[in-house]
């Protein structure tokens, strides 16, 4: 985690971005972000500003995600796509060790290579959220997970706050959006009109006041700070949301609510919601060995709690019906998480309503439990639901 | 007949019973014993018999041909054995045998069924009781039913 | 019972990764069923894995076949040596029962909650298992046995499907000769060579005198077979939920807190069990598909 610092707010110019990149890349970072491929934003590597989809915007609905080209030439002008920072720091494949067997002698190679060191470049205020929640799953525990732990303790987080927010977003009813306000090393709010295209830098570390020392900036003025909130203000005005009081209990006592064999009905168990996730965490392990049986493998993979297997025992599985399924991955996200490390495992970021194919609106499935439910249900005290 | 009372008034089934109904049903009552791997009574059999254990194990057990003989349940001291004396038409549904030596009170079923006829609350209160000792036995059997030890079961 | 950590594994056995196997080789294998096989294992070299408490398990990995979570059955007072009772029930179980003596297995643990010997001190310990569940329980009646006299009476309730699925028969007929201490055992089906009780296990209850204020119930078997012995216990018997306890499962992966997959409402078996208070579990044991 980094530590919250009193952020500075200075001005850097499109131009003094420019070396941004090759600067991390100089001190031996891996630079990620969003970049286009394929009609969506995902992350990959970024060599230079130009490798940012400038000037895309995505709308983003139920089962529904386009890009368009505006004119402006925005670096950061899109919201959340199907991936998350999660494939870099909880990757998707990993091997565990390698095993060899020679004589009846056996040894064990575990792989700790330098694990790699990344700058992620364009995180949101909900992924800031989202990687604070993997870091209290992963790290937090009696055991800590050592991949995540490696990966995390090195990394370097240029946070943007969002300036406009697709329809499918709620961070804002979440509490966890759309300013980021801690958990990084630089923040920026991107201006650009016909004056000039800037960005607001907010500083959240020492670390993250020395790149910006070697970038060279101004002081940000009052206006430009005062244009910057402005923006993000914007992001704020967001037409979904969660009702965050008394979230935890009103899930966690609706276990038999009506609503979930509806929802079952819509719901294909394809798993999309928690591969785009950015909090979803469940892995499973694969064991393999070669031909003779002297060298195995032990690889662990991302696995989604919709499966038919994820929940096997002795001859079958404890969540068999889709409708169970659905309701775990409910239950769990926005009250079993709070109970298990403190805080919600939904940030908002309204991905798992963009990918889900039928459409399915978690907002949507809350308020439909709340509004069956008696009023004496509702907690009488104060709970945000948040971190 | 004294003595007699006194062991079935101890019997765990009678406990708390009116001494009025403990007197009526005495005059049913008699000591048998049965010894090792003798049959108390065999499947169809006429079921005039309603015992309380005293002392050793009974086997239920069921019959199907080509097979041996399977125990579903076993009874012993503080138990009793048979309720179709009670329920027409009157016959052993299983047979039971004597897994060690009997000591046991045997209630004439006819001579039960008689008194209740003409006493209709000595007939409820015999009812209530031996009703308490069939629902735990369907609830045992259905356990049973489960097989929840297979290696197939979650 | 506080958690093993990364930091006290890393100092006993020198691996820092939870999820590293720690070499184990396998001493001796005994078969107590047809599908059942008890596995006692030793530490390659050096001391081996921190001591276990009763009720804990490990993750036993078998060479390019797979994991698996077994409870250890051993006695928790020899350390050193880890005792698995293991059923045969589909392909890793079967690779486990098929080592032989000087095979080498992949250890990580203990992990997981335990039963609470401590609670127990000065009051009656009630051990009610089914079928393999006397496996995880074994390891407190050692417990037991080897400080009688901090516990009143032991009772052992244990139910197997046939006299052929009976463990530890051995100990079975030993125990009971311990001061106060008594072994009833049934099964479901039985033959005419068994002059034993038939019946499931909640009929072992009749025979029984409990003062439900100084015992302590420790229940493990299938689910379906735990939930109704709480239900004789608390409701026919009036033990307090606080003072019965049931070893949970769920499937694992991890072991560990972080694959998700052992979750049961908002617990994690692996770290929040798999031993409970019923009082902790009220609300979801009657719950389907949870």
């Amino acid at each position: 985690m980094v530590p919250a610092a009193e952020h500075v707010r200075a001005t850097v110019d499109l131009g003094a971005l420019q070396q941004l990149i090759p600067l991390l890349e100089s001190r031996g970072y891996q630079v990620v972000g969003p970049v286009l491929r394929d009609g969506a934003i995902v992350y990959d590597s970024l060599k230079k500003l130009e490798d940012l989809p400038a000037g895309w915007t995505d709308e983003q609905e139920p089962a529904r995600y386009r890009l368009n080209q505006e004119k402006d030439g925005r670096l950061f002008g899109c919201g959340p796509g199907p991936q998350s920072w999660k494939k870099f720091l909880h990757p998707a494949a990993v091997r565990l060790f390698q095993i060899e067997r020679q004589d009846g002698d056996v040894r064990i190679a575990e792989d700790s290579g330098p694990a790699p060191r990344y700058a992620f470049l364009g995180v949101r205020a909900c992924e800031l959220a989202a990687i604070e929640a993997q870091d209290r799953v992963l790290t937090a525990g009696p055991f800590a997970d050592a991949i995540y732990r490696r990966r995390r303790n090195g990394l370097f987080i240029v946070a943007v706050n969002c300036t406009r927010a697709p329809a499918t977003c709620f961070c804002a009813s979440m509490g966890t959006g759309p300013r980021a306000r801690e958990g990084f090393d630089l923040a920026l709010t991107e201006l650009n009109d016909h004056s000039a295209h800037l960005f607001v830098v907010d500083v959240g570390s020492p670390q993250g006041a020395e790149i910006l020392r070697e970038i060279g900036s101004r002081p940000a003025s009052a206006e430009l700070c005062r244009r910057a909130d402005q923006a993000v203000e914007r992001a704020a005005a967001q037409t979904r949301g969660i009702e965050c009081d008394g979230l935890h209990d009103v899930v966690s006592e609706n276990f038999d609510h009506p609503r979930w064999e509806e929802t079952a009905g819509r719901c294909l168990a394809c798993g999309n919601c928690t591969m785009v996730c950015p909090t979803c965490f469940c892995t499973s392990v694969e064991d393999s060995s070669d031909v003779d049986g002297s060298r195995a493998e032990r690889w662990r993979r991302w696995d989604s709690c919709f499966t038919q297997a994820f929940s096997y025992i002795h001859g079958g599985s404890v969540r068999q019906s889709v409708k169970s399924r659905y309701r775990q991955w409910l239950m769990h996200k926005l009250a079993w998480w709070k109970d298990q490390f403190g805080g919600s495992g939904c940030v908002g970021c309204g991905r798992c309503i963009t990918w889900c194919p039928a459409g399915i609106d978690i907002t949507e499935e809350i308020r439909a439990v709340r509004e069956r439910i008696p009023v004496k249900i509702q907690s009488e005290e104060s709970d945000d639901g948040n971190a | 007949m004294e003595t007699l009372e006194r062991i079935v008034a101890q019997h765990p089934f009678f406990e708390g019973l009116d001494p009025a109904y403990l007197k009526l049903l005495v005059g049913c009552a008699s000591n048998v014993r049965f010894e090792a791997g003798a049959y108390l009574f065999r499947q169809g059999e006429e079921a005039n018999q309603f015992y309380l254990l005293r002392q050793g194990r009974v086997a239920l057990e069921l019959y199907e041909p080509h097979a041996a003989p399977m125990t579903v349940e076993t009874v012993e001291k503080d138990d009793v054995l048979g309720w179709s004396w009670l329920v027409a038409p009157h016959y052993w549904r299983c047979d039971g045998r004597a897994v060690e030596m009997i000591r046991a009170i045997a209630l004439d079923g006819k001579c039960l069924r008689e008194k209740c006829e003409r006493n209709h609350d000595l007939g409820y209160e015999l009812l209530g009781r031996v009703v308490r000792i069939l629902e735990q036995r369907l609830q045992s059997t259905r356990m049973q039913l489960l097989d929840v030890y297979a290696s197939h079961h979650r | 019972m506080p958690h093993t950590t990364v930091e006290e594994i890393e100092r006993t056995t020198g691996v820092a990764d939870p999820m590293l196997p720690h070499p184990y080789r396998v001493a001796d294998v005994s078969k107590e069923t047809h599908d059942t096989f008890t596995l006692v294992m030793e530490p390659e070299s050096g001391d081996g894995l921190p001591g276990f408490a009763p009720g804990q398990f490990s993750m036993l990995y078998v060479f390019g076949v797979g994991e698996l979570p077994i409870s250890i059955s051993g006695d928790p007072g020899q350390s050193g040596r880890l005792v698995y009772t293991i059923r045969s029930v589909g392909q890793a179980t079967h690779s486990l029962v098929s080592r032989i003596p000087g095979d080498w297995v992949g250890v990580r643990g203990p992990f997981g909650t335990s039963w609470p010997v401590e609670a127990a001190r000065g009051k009656d310990v009630l051990v009610i298992a089914g079928g393999i569940g006397l496996a995880p329980l074994r390891p407190v009646i050692y417990h037991v046995l080897r400080h009688r006299d901090d516990f009143v009476r032991l009772i052992i309730l244990y139910g197997a499907r046939t006299p052929h699925d009976l463990l530890f028969r051995k100990e079975l007929t030993s125990w009971p000769h311990a001061p106060d201490t008594h072994v009833l055992t049934t099964v479901d089906y039985g033959g005419m060579s068994w002059h034993g009780r038939v019946g499931v296990v909640t009929t072992l209850f009749r025979h029984l005198r409990l003062h439900p204020d100084r015992t302590v119930a420790m229940i493990c078997g299938p689910e379906i077979m735990m939930r109704y012995v709480v239900a004789e216990l608390q409701q026919g018997r009036g033990l307090e939920p606080a003072n019965i306890y049931l070893s949970m499962e769920r499937n694992m992966k991890c072991g560990i807190g972080v694959c998700g997959h052992c979750q049961y409402g908002p617990f994690f078996i692996c770290r929040d069990g798999p031993v409970f208070p019923y009082s902790r579990l009220r609300l979801f044991l009657e719950r389907h598909e949870i």
